[in-house]
């Protein structure tokens, strides 16, 4: 187990240094000049290639990625500023840090992802296993209609329609805000409760589907109709057998999305104007940042790569027949 | 005459499906008693699983039609509650299936999947039925039982997993077990195994054992008492000598000459049955296997095709069929046995 996990985090390294450099020399590669733009409209040549110096990108590309490189273990000295170990670069937009920045953010985007993911796979795995326990019946079909109606939602759509009513005309919930969660956790919840419902929508529907497919499946296994002609009850067969079965599609599913999530709910986060990965992101692209979007691109690399070890982590937990390969 | 261990009367099990009515069972009636093997042949689909699944009452009342009566030891099980069902499955009556890789669950050890069969019955306690799971898979030759207990079903080998749901099926001492196809999955050494084992637990423990084959060659060496189904009717039965020795009904001719023999010359071709087996949504009027039937103008015109023939007599050996016995014996002797 221990190798299993070491051996896939060191290629999980690989993988994120091969990102970073793609999306480096990618960039290198847009005819936009940063230095240009930065440099603004009364740009001399003499000027320009101080701007250019001062950015570091008057090297040549190799050089420049190496120096991106190193500067994550020993920091690294801008003309604008000193950025500590992890530098991940320096935003000339923000004046600021990109470490700072995306730490800053992080915490909005965290709350977001887990408040929604704890809510969606409760709601999502709950509802798909009662219908695949009423199979055909009456529950079956609400829930197979109503997930289906939830899953052909688009949030910003369903946001701005539950901001309108829950919040502008009965004010049932708070506008939406982000509220440190170790300061008030009883505020942190409650601004975040609308993004949370809604963002959960489309995820719940789809969680109520997959899982119920999956579990129709399990229940149609041998080994299903072995524990039933052993005398298992219902309840048995359905929890201990069926469930066992479908947790390992479910388990996958919900690593890729919480990677995904933690990349930045861009949309979610754009309609209720909150301040994290996502936006973050957004920004960076509007104002051409190419070192913010550097590390942003990083950071969601980076959660999707974590998840995904995760998740084989899990998995060979569920499934015995991974484990002892 | 005292009342059999197992006794099925005119058994019909029907599916409801989007393409129509399947009449997978049709007025089958058998007997078993105690410490016997019923071996039950015919080729697949012919309903030789359903029948066995709608003892232990294993079919979706959604999707299924049940009538007749399945009465064991006294008890009626087709009307029977499911509590009841569920006190009798794995308990009193035991099912081992074809392929023991998918029909044991993989996310479980082995101990666990005995053992749990185990408490759910006896109410035992987690180290008892531990220590029932290590007996068990001692008593159906699995070496190092102490240590693989705590194995998972893909870490044995076929022959040794089918073992493992032999133990399992037979954790609550059964009286009746019924054993779907169990060594088509598997070589032909280790099938010879599983059934000599399965032939040893009967002669310890007495418990009556319905085969589920396709192969008669399984049936000749373990069974005594055989019922041929086609088109989930029984065509025939009797004991193995006569069943084998003497067949009556076509569909069992047919039957006998396609199976491999191992004296035979090689140029000798293997004569399949004729023919597919017939749609049991709309089964063919009459006998069922008439299209299939080389003998059919034998009977008489239209004898076949009009009405069903019974299988008779009750007990001993029947067949259904309208030739006359000696027209049976006639063709036997000079038609097939010759090319056995
Ligand atoms: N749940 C079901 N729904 C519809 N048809 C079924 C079902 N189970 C079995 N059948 C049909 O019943 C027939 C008999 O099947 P089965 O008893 O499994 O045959 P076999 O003799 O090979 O064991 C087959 O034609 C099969 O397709
Ligand atoms: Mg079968």
């Amino acid at each position: 187990m221990y190798r299993f996990l070491i051996r896939r985090i060191l290629g999980a390294v690989v993988i994120l240094l091969i990102i970073s450099a793609v999306t480096f020399f990618l960039f290198f590669a847009i005819p936009r000049d940063p230095a240009r733009l930065a440099c603004g409209k009364l740009c001399t040549p003499e000027s320009l290639e101080i701007v250019r110096h001062n950015m570091g990108i008057d090297e040549p590309v190799f050089l420049q990625y190496w120096h991106w490189l190193t500067a994550i273990f020993t920091g690294r000295d801008f003309t604008y500023g000193h950025c500590d170990a992890p530098c991940l670069g320096y935003s000339f937009v923000n004046q600021e840090p990109i470490f700072n920045a995306i730490v800053d953010r992080f915490p909005t985007t965290l709350s977001l992802t887990i408040g929604a993911a704890v809510v969606f796979l409760f709601f999502g795995v709950g509802a798909g296993m009662v219908a695949a326990a009423r199979q055909g019946r009456a529950l079956d079909k609400i829930a197979s209609s109503a997930s289906l109606l939830g899953a052909s939602m688009q949030i910003y759509f369903v946001g701005v329609l539950a901001t309108w009513i829950l919040v502008d005309q009965t004010q049932i919930l708070q506008r939406p805000t982000y509220h440190d969660f170790t300061a008030n956790p009883v505020a942190w919840a409650s601004g975040l409760l609308l993004p949370w419902l809604v963002l959960s929508i489309i995820f719940t529907a789809n969680y109520t589907r997959m899982t119920r497919s999956s579990m129709v499946e399990q229940l149609s296994e041998d080994y299903v109709r072995t524990a039933r002609a052993k005398g298992m009850s219902t309840r048995t067969v359905f929890l201990r057998f069926a469930w066992r079965g479908s947790m390992g599609p479910i388990v996958t599913i919900f690593g890729v999305d919480l990677g995904v999530l933690l990349g930045g709910a861009i949309i979610t986060e754009q309609t209720f104007s909150l301040h994290g990965i996502g936006e973050l992101s957004i920004k960076a692209v509007e104002n051409q940042d190419l070192p913010m979007l550097l590390g942003v691109v990083l950071v969601s690399a980076t959660a999707i790569v974590l998840f995904n070890i995760v998740v084989d982590a899990v998995y060979a937990f569920i499934d015995p027949r991974v484990r002892l390969n | 005459m005292t009342t059999p261990f197992l006794s099925v009367r005119d058994l019909t099990v029907d599916f409801h499906t989007e393409d129509g009515v399947v009449h997978a069972v049709d007025g089958l009636s058998f007997d078993v008693e105690k410490g016997t093997t019923l071996g039950i042949v015919g080729e697949s689909g012919s309903g030789k699983s359903v029948t066995n699944l709608a003892i232990l009452g294993l079919h979706n009342p959604a999707h299924s039609r049940i009538t007749g009566e399945i009465t064991l030891d006294g008890d009626e099980l087709v009307r029977a509650p499911k509590s009841q069902l569920e006190r009798l499955r794995g308990n009193k009556v035991a099912m081992i299936f074809q392929d023991p890789l998918t029909s044991l669950s993989p996310y479980h050890s082995v101990g666990r999947q005995i053992g749990e069969t185990f408490r759910k019955h006896t109410g035992a306690s987690r180290k008892e039925a531990r220590d029932r799971a290590v007996e068990m898979l001692r008593r159906v030759g699995i070496p190092h039982a102490q240590t693989r207990v705590d194995d998972y079903p893909h870490q044995f080998s076929g022959g040794m997993r089918q073992r493992v749901m032999i133990a399992m099926a037979l954790v609550c001492d059964p009286d009746l077990l019924i054993a779907d196809e169990p060594t088509t999955a598997l070589d032909v050494t280790v099938q010879a195994q599983i059934i000599d084992l399965l032939k040893d637990l009967q002669q310890q423990f007495g418990t009556a054992i319905i085969l589920i084959t396709h192969d008669l060659g399984v049936v000749a060496g373990a069974a005594h008492e055989v019922l041929v189904m086609y088109a989930g009717r029984a065509v025939e039965r009797g004991t193995v000598r006569e069943v084998l020795g003497s067949p009556r009904h076509p569909y069992t001719w047919g039957l006998l000459s396609s199976m491999p023999r191992l004296h035979a010359p090689v140029d000798v071709p293997l004569v399949p049955v004729r023919g597919t087996p017939p749609s049991l949504i709309n089964v063919p009027p009459g006998c069922p296997f008439h299209p299939r039937c080389d003998f059919q103008a034998l009977a008489g015109p239209d004898m076949c095709r009009g009405e069903r023939p019974e299988l008779s007599p009750h007990r001993g050996h029947g067949d259904a069929c309208y030739l006359t016995p000696a027209q049976k014996q006639d063709i036997f002797i000079e038609q097939i046995k010759e090319h056995l």
